[in-house]
């Protein structure tokens, strides 16, 4: 449910900036066309007005020494496209005194600034605001000179209705455009979210022990980022799992044949009455302990290569110096003491990308096999072979046997055959070690003996 | 005591005496609101329609006072500035002075389904609406001129005066514009309409036209045979005398038609119940009531035979206040005295 919540709110909160952004942009462009409407009216009415009262001006002529007005239908006419609107009209001779005019006890006076021949002004009529102009006419005649002025006025309403007509004009499909914007963008915003409705729905739905990768496929990239990351994420998590689960079925393997022996030296040491045949018992009872416990090493160091390799992080290693701490590590004296060993380097670094524990547990293991189950002397050698660096142990005898060959690194190859002290587990070990990395393990036999080897690849951008 | 009364007795003498100014007042209804309306129309000739209109209220007591049209005018003036007692409506057939009014602003705005429906040319601002249809008529003596000698035009009118000039002297009536506020209206409407005006004008100084002052003189005038022929006369007037000598013509070059003008003042008190009366005025039964009272004259060519483009309404628009203008006035005035003048002269 909550998943949901987030989707919902995701959605609104992109609609909702997109509503602000409509909003603002619809506020910006109305104000715009506004003031753009109003401009418009005032300048065509305007010239309405000045038309009338020019008419007015030209209609005046001198007779008997005073100016005289044959006021023309026309100017009224022209006045009239404003048809709802209350109008004034006044002439005035030089002195200011009234010519004719709409109503004598109306005066309406022009503010003294400017003294062009025609002045627009803002003022009221009878209440009302109205918008007026002065225009003068000068005459020079026998009988009368000087300056006649017509002023000319008109209430607002045909402005303000022309101005109202150009602003919804251009706002109205403006208002259309802005609400399909919404519905379009509502919709590419959930088909854009849907997908990540569905990997909801499949993470809810899914099994807890399922750590199976997630479909990629037709996903957003920015999805497939996350769900990549999610999916590697599981594959570790699979990885850990299974290695828990062979660590808990191994361990219980490999320990149930050494502990069923203890168990019947044990006992052959309590009932046997002979105390050489008890000496006896008591020294193998030493010896499959010590090998249990050698046993349990190497389970745990396989654990914790297996671990490691998942979760420590890789860095530039040196093969040499891997090769060179085996020889100094002394755990080789405690199996053969007396044993040749050879170190074959070269100068040049051999450079891989590894974690250093996990190399070292696999060198380890290499050679402890050699020097169990081969014949001395033995060489530990690093070498470089085109984009692959191996590390590898030779021992002097044949090797075993080609059955047994096929089947090394396998986790249970532990069989009746084998030899107790002999485990699987090391190459086991070896085999992890080398899949971790990206490598392998080759078997051979050489000139000089049997040879085990680990190659890895060689590591990019180190030197 | 005594100085208090002797002052309150110098106040009212100080006081401009109200003398009615209105020449007739009839009441309707008997309700608890009281409803003043002025108008320049007769009230024997509207009473039918204000009755009906107050037997539809009865919550309304209406006074209907009956004014002369520049007496009105000046009174709806004063009450515009707030000096008066205003009217709740006003109703006159002087409709430059109703235009002059709301200009000035002196009127209500109203609206409503039956304002919507008038023509543009009958309305204005929302603030005055004509309410009736008024022909301007030439008034004919039927006893004294044959049907083929009545002048069907203006120009059958000019030539009839030019070839029997002796038959219509002193024979013509027609308004005195100085006297009369309507006179003034046609005669400046003519004076718009065509150049016939000048030449009319002429014609009537040359057979010494008389022109007097008042519809019921001319009417009586031409019932009587004192005069054959009235021009410019309203319609509805002719109709209401009822005489059965008197014909009438819509002149078929163009005949001026006028609507009077409906206001409600803008200090009315009772503006809902000048707006009821506005709403009813305009309804059909009202509208036949006027046409029974002469006051709406059915224009369909059908009726009168007068084509269409031949009808010119008295637009109520700003430009009527040119008619009211003093100086085009006077000149329109000057030349109509010149024209008289210079005929007297030879």
């Amino acid at each position: 449910m909550t998943e949901r919540i987030v989707m919902r709110s995701l959605l609104s909160r992109v609609l909702g900036t997109v509503l602000l952004i409509l909003l603002l942009g619809g506020v910006l462009v109305a104000g715009s066309t506004w003031w753009n409407g109003q401009q418009a009216a005032r300048q065509a009415y305007d010239r309405i007005l000045v038309g009338a009262a020019r008419d007015i001006a030209e209609s005046i002529r001198i007779q008997d020494g005073a100016p005289l007005v044959d006021l023309p239908v026309s100017a009224f006419q022209l006045l009239a496209q404003a048809p709802d609107d209350r109008l004034y009209y006044a002439v005035l001779d030089a002195q200011g005194g009234l010519v004719t005019g709409v109503d004598p006890d109306l005066r309406i006076r022009p503010p003294d600034s400017g003294n062009g021949p025609v002045r627009f002004f803002d003022d009221a009529l009878n209440g009302e605001p109205a918008r007026f102009v002065l225009v003068t006419r000068r005459f020079v005649e026998r009988e009368f000179s000087g300056p006649v002025d017509v002023v000319v006025g008109q209430t607002l309403r045909a402005r303000k209705a022309m101005t109202r007509d150009l602003v919804l004009d251009a706002l109205l499909p403006l208002a259309a455009a802005g609400l399909v914007l919404m519905l379009i963008s509502f919709l590419v915003i959930r088909s854009a979210l849907r997908p990540l409705g569905a990997l909801v729905d499949d993470l809810a739905g899914r099994d807890p022990y399922d750590l199976t990768p997630m479909p990629t496929a037709r996903l957003p990239s920015e999805l497939q980022v996350m769900l990549g990351a999610m999916n590697r994420f599981m594959q570790r998590l699979d990885g850990q799992v299974e290695a828990m689960r062979n660590l808990i079925s191994d361990t219980a393997h490999q320990l149930r044949t050494p502990v069923a022996a203890i168990r019947v030296h044990t006992e052959t040491a309590m009932t046997e009455a002979d105390a050489a045949a008890r000496a006896r018992a008591l020294d193998r009872l030493l010896q499959r302990s010590r090998s249990l416990g050698t046993l349990l090493d190497q389970l745990l160091s396989r654990a914790l290569v297996i671990h490691r390799t998942d979760s420590a992080p890789r860095t530039p290693i040196d093969l040499r110096e891997i090769a060179l701490e085996i020889m100094e590590r002394d755990d080789r004296a405690v199996l053969m003491p007396e044993a040749e060993l050879r170190l074959e380097i070269g100068d040049d670094p051999v450079m891989v990308r590894a974690d250093a524990f996990s190399l070292n547990e696999a060198a380890h293991n290499l050679l402890g096999n050699a020097l169990r189950h081969g014949q001395p002397p033995v060489s530990i050698g690093v070498q470089r072979r085109g984009g692959e660096a191996v590390l590898w142990v030779q021992d002097s005898g044949p090797g075993p046997q080609d059955s047994v060959i096929d089947r090394l690194g396998d986790r249970f190859n532990r069989n009746a055959g084998t030899r107790e002290q002999s485990t699987g587990i090391g190459l086991s070990i070896v085999t992890a070690v080398a899949t971790a990395f990206g490598g392998r393990i080759e078997m051979s036999r050489q000139a000089g003996g049997f040879r085990a080897a680990l190659i890895l690849p060689v590591g990019e951008g180190v030197e | 005591m005594t100085r208090l009364v002797l002052i309150l007795l110098c106040a009212l003498a100080l006081l401009p005496p109200r003398a009615p100014a209105q020449e007739a007042v009839a009441r309707f209804g008997g309700g608890a609101t009281g409803m003043l309306m002025r108008s320049t129309t007769d009230i024997s000739i509207i009473r039918p329609v204000i009755e009906r209109f107050s037997a539809l209220n009865p919550d309304l007591a209406i006074t209907y006072e009956q004014w002369g049209s520049n007496a009105l005018f000046e009174q709806s003036r004063v009450d515009c500035r707030g000096n008066g007692l205003p009217a709740d409506a006003i109703l006159s057939s002087a409709v430059q002075q109703m235009v002059w009014l709301v200009n000035a602003a002196c009127a209500q705005p109203y609206q409503s389904d039956a304002t919507q429906t008038l023509a543009p040319t009958r309305q204005w601002r929302n603030e005055l609406w004509g309410v009736t249809t008024e022909p301007a008529v030439i008034a004919y003596n039927r006893r004294l001129l044959s049907a083929d000698q009545v002048p069907r035009s203006r120009f059958e009118l000019l030539d009839a005066l030019r070839e029997r000039p002796e038959t219509f002297r002193r024979r013509i009536a027609t308004y005195d514009i100085a006297e009369s506020g309507l006179g003034f209206l046609f005669a400046y409407s003519d004076s718009l309409e065509a150049t016939t005006f000048g030449a009319l004008l002429e014609g009537f100084a040359r057979v010494e036209a008389v022109a007097t002052c008042c519809s019921a003189e001319i009417i009586a005038g031409v019932a009587e045979g004192r005069y054959l022929i009235a021009y410019n006369v309203l319609g509805s007037y002719v109709l209401n005398a009822k005489q059965a000598d008197v014909g009438l013509v819509l002149p078929d070059d163009y005949t001026l038609v006028l609507s009077r003008g409906f206001m409600i003042p803008r200090q009315a008190r009772q503006a809902g119940a000048a707006a009821r009366l506005l709403d009813f005025l305009l309804t059909a039964e009202a509208q036949f009531l006027l046409t029974q009272a002469g006051l709406a004259t059915e224009m369909d060519a059908s009726e009168t035979g007068l084509a269409v483009s031949a009808r010119r309404n008295i637009p109520l628009s700003p430009a009527l206040l040119v008619a009211r203008d003093p100086n085009r006035r006077d000149l329109l005035l000057r030349f109509w005295s010149d024209t008289f003048r210079q005929a007297e002269i030879p």
